[in-house]
């Protein structure tokens, strides 16, 4: 296996961009993170990127962004409709062949134009589940009520993760909810989304994010401190909420356990709970130590929840904090479908 | 500039988007159609519902006949739920408040997610006994129940009303599911500067500072080298065509004329890439490359796409394909 490491990372979040369109997001974010890595835009051997057609309501509307790349001479290039953690995935494995050295992979959209909540119903089994249109947050609160149930969290604890992103989130830039709420100020709030809070449910983002990976001394070169990709796994399970133990997430479990988690210190996680239950799902799934671990120092999906582009973000923002000498190793995740269903678990570390 | 256009924009399939949905999902919602609840027992023991096509755990092929086919139900136990206060209109099959949660139907080992119609989010909880309401008449979809209901202590479920099958009926095979999702789209800076232009009678382009390449209704990115278009350049509305096609389908679009016409590529002066237009004004056969042609615009400008009606042919020599072969 070659030593493949992130070299650079930048992001740009709103609660919501009314001038730019999703193009004109993309540019600044993808000239600094190659900026930062130092490698020249025709050095650049595999594009990638992820996002959601359906943000932008159009077909192929991701086809758009590749005007900020600048595609000329043309470049080698692929698309996850998706989040963009599972586009690094692929940029991972065409630097893995060889065939490439290096690899700019960016996620974006735009959450704010249409009805998120309802436009991620599309992803649901299209004819026992889309019919009756459960939202993104009916899905989520379904898998709440069941942890709940299951005594596996108190509502208690799940405002304490709140409280807790939100208080991470003071520190950072691109953070849409920040704040000094507690615990006790959270268990206040009224239920909206039985059993949830709107404190535990991620805040509508506009965003972009954008890393450049490199290999074996090219990341050397490009980075003083580069963030290595000890190794990165993805598993799924079956779609259907009705057969699936909605209390564990036995994806990020397995992910975790190929991907070695567990084989030396973390740091640092970034979690890609876009509730707060799924946060206290994926520790015990990841086998975090909270005591030992700091989760989602940059607040999380729940500070901001850029969707297409938050699992790739958790990534960057781990590489980040290694590169900064903040860590020396750390787990990021990041999720898809519905209620966990598929699950990226990536080891980072620095030298 | 923070004034952008935007626009109300509808993603939707008219009618609704159709499915086959094979054998085995069939054979459930023909189960509904008829009023019953059916399951497979699978490999392990578990009994699925509703049924797919692949075990979910060794994914082996369910099949659509067989005896590992039982029916379960119709009483079940909620696993899990949640309330939805504010129903949406045109999607929910409820038009009140209601619960969205799994169910374990009796006999069963997996849950099934459907609505719970109880009044409040105080009528239901984890582990609340329910059973189907059933449509009259029923389709074979999955709100042949309408939604389930609370059942009290000793109460009988409703059973569902009679089917009566149509002559000749098949075995459900497919479904309809209205699609339709909205949204308010903006144009974006270099966007809206187009169209503004077009609303002036100009067709405004842009260029990168680096570049000497202009780009027609440019989006705001040389996309050769990813840099803000920031300088605006207009380009002429006259120009050459590239490519273009005689189209034959009717009613692509309100703007379209009758067929056959042509919709063409034109290499506008002063530009760097094509612009799109309708072509008329002369005989669809004598359409052709190189062809030099002028915009209509059309009386009363507004700014969007309509402010140019079609280009129309300026009876010029026409110009030489070294002018144009670099933009096929």
């Amino acid at each position: 296996m070659r030593d493949v490491a992130v070299v650079s990372y930048a992001c740009s979040s709103v609660a919501r961009d009314p001038v730019h369109n999703e193009t004109e997001m993309i540019g600044p974010v993808l000239r600094e993170a190659m900026a930062q890595s130092g490698v020249a835009k025709g050095d650049i051997g595999f594009v990638c990127s992820g996002s959601l057609d359906y943000l932008q309501g159009g077909p192929f509307a991701f086809v758009a962004g590749l005007d900020a790349v600048g595609a000329w001479p043309p470049v080698r290039e692929s698309h996850v409709e998706m989040d963009a953690a599972w586009a690094l995935y692929e940029a991972w494995v065409a630097i893995q062949t060889g065939e490439v050295d290096t690899a700019l992979v960016y996620g974006f959209g735009k959450s704010t134009p249409g009805d998120l909540h309802e436009i991620m119903s599309l992803q649901l089994d299209p004819y026992y589940l889309l019919p009756l249109w459960p939202s993104m947050v009916d899905m989520a609160a379904l898998q709440a009520s069941a942890l709940l149930e299951a005594d596996g969290a108190t509502e208690r604890e799940l405002a304490e993760v709140a409280a807790r992103s939100q208080r991470n989130a003071t520190a950072n830039p691109n953070a849409v909810r920040k704040g000094e709420a507690s615990a006790d100020d959270i268990v206040r709030q009224p239920v909206t989304h039985h059993p949830l809070r709107d404190a535990d449910i991620f805040p509508i983002t506009d965003g972009v994010a954008a890393v450049v990976l490199a290999a074996d001394e090219t990341a050397r070169r490009a980075c003083k401190r580069p963030a290595w990709i000890r190794s990165i796994e993805h598993r799924i399970e079956a779609h259907s909420v009705g057969v699936r133990d909605l209390t564990r997430s036995e994806s990020t479990r397995a992910a975790a356990l190929a991907a070695g988690v567990a084989n030396g210190k973390v740091d640092i996680a970034e979690l890609h709970a876009q509730f707060s239950h799924e946060e206290l799902i994926l520790v015990d799934a990841l086998g975090l130590d909270a005591e030992k671990t700091s989760i989602n120092p940059s607040g999380g999906a729940l500070a901001a929840n850029p969707v297409m582009s938050a699992g790739l973000a958790r990534i960057g923002e781990v590489a980040r904090r290694i590169t900064n000498g903040e860590a020396d190793r750390g787990v990021a995740h990041a999720a898809s479908g519905p209620c966990l269903q598929q699950n990226l678990v990536c080891v980072l570390e620095g030298d | 500039m923070t004034d952008v256009f935007t626009a109300h924009h509808v993603i939707e399939y008219p009618g609704g988007y159709t499915r086959s949905v094979g054998p085995v999902i069939g054979r459930f919602l023909t189960g509904l159609r008829d009023g019953k609840l059916l399951a497979v027992r699978l490999a392990d023991g578990r009994v699925l519902v509703p049924p797919t096509e692949y075990d979910p755990t060794t994914s082996a092929d369910i099949q659509p006949e067989g005896d590992h086919w039982i029916e379960v139900g119709p009483r079940g136990t909620v696993q899990a739920f949640t309330w939805v206060d504010e129903p949406r209109a045109g999607k929910h099959p409820l038009q009140k408040p209601f619960a969205f949660a799994l169910i374990r139907p009796d006999g069963a080992d997996t849950a099934m997610l459907h609505m719970v119609d109880c009044g409040s989010a105080d009528a239901i909880r984890v582990g609340s006994r329910v059973a189907p309401r059933w449509r009259s008449e029923r389709e074979g979809f999955i709100t042949d129940i309408e939604a389930w209901m609370p059942l009290g202590d000793g109460e009988e479920p409703q059973p569902a009303p009679l089917h009566v099958p149509a002559e000749d009926e098949q075995p459900v095979t497919g479904i309809t599911v209205p699609i339709r999702l909205e949204y308010t789209l903006n144009a974006g800076v270099a966007t809206t500067r187009y169209l503004r232009g077009l609303g002036e009678g100009k067709i405004i382009g842009g260029r990168a500072p680096s570049s000497d390449e202009v780009y027609a209704a440019s989006r705001g990115t040389d996309p050769k080298s990813g840099e803000p278009t920031s300088i605006e350049v207009e380009v002429r509305d006259t120009g050459v065509i590239t490519t273009f096609c005689v189209v034959n389908v009717p009613g692509l679009s309100e703007l379209a004329p009758e067929i056959p016409y042509v919709s063409a590529q034109i290499l506008l002066d002063g530009a760097n890439n094509t612009f799109f237009g309708l072509i008329r004004g002369c005989e669809v056969d004598d359409v052709h490359m190189g062809m030099r042609v002028k915009a209509h615009w059309a009386d009363e400008l507004i700014a969007d796409h309509t402010a140019i009606k079609w280009f129309e042919p300026t009876g010029e020599r026409d110009a030489p394909y070294e002018h144009y072969k670099d933009y096929l």
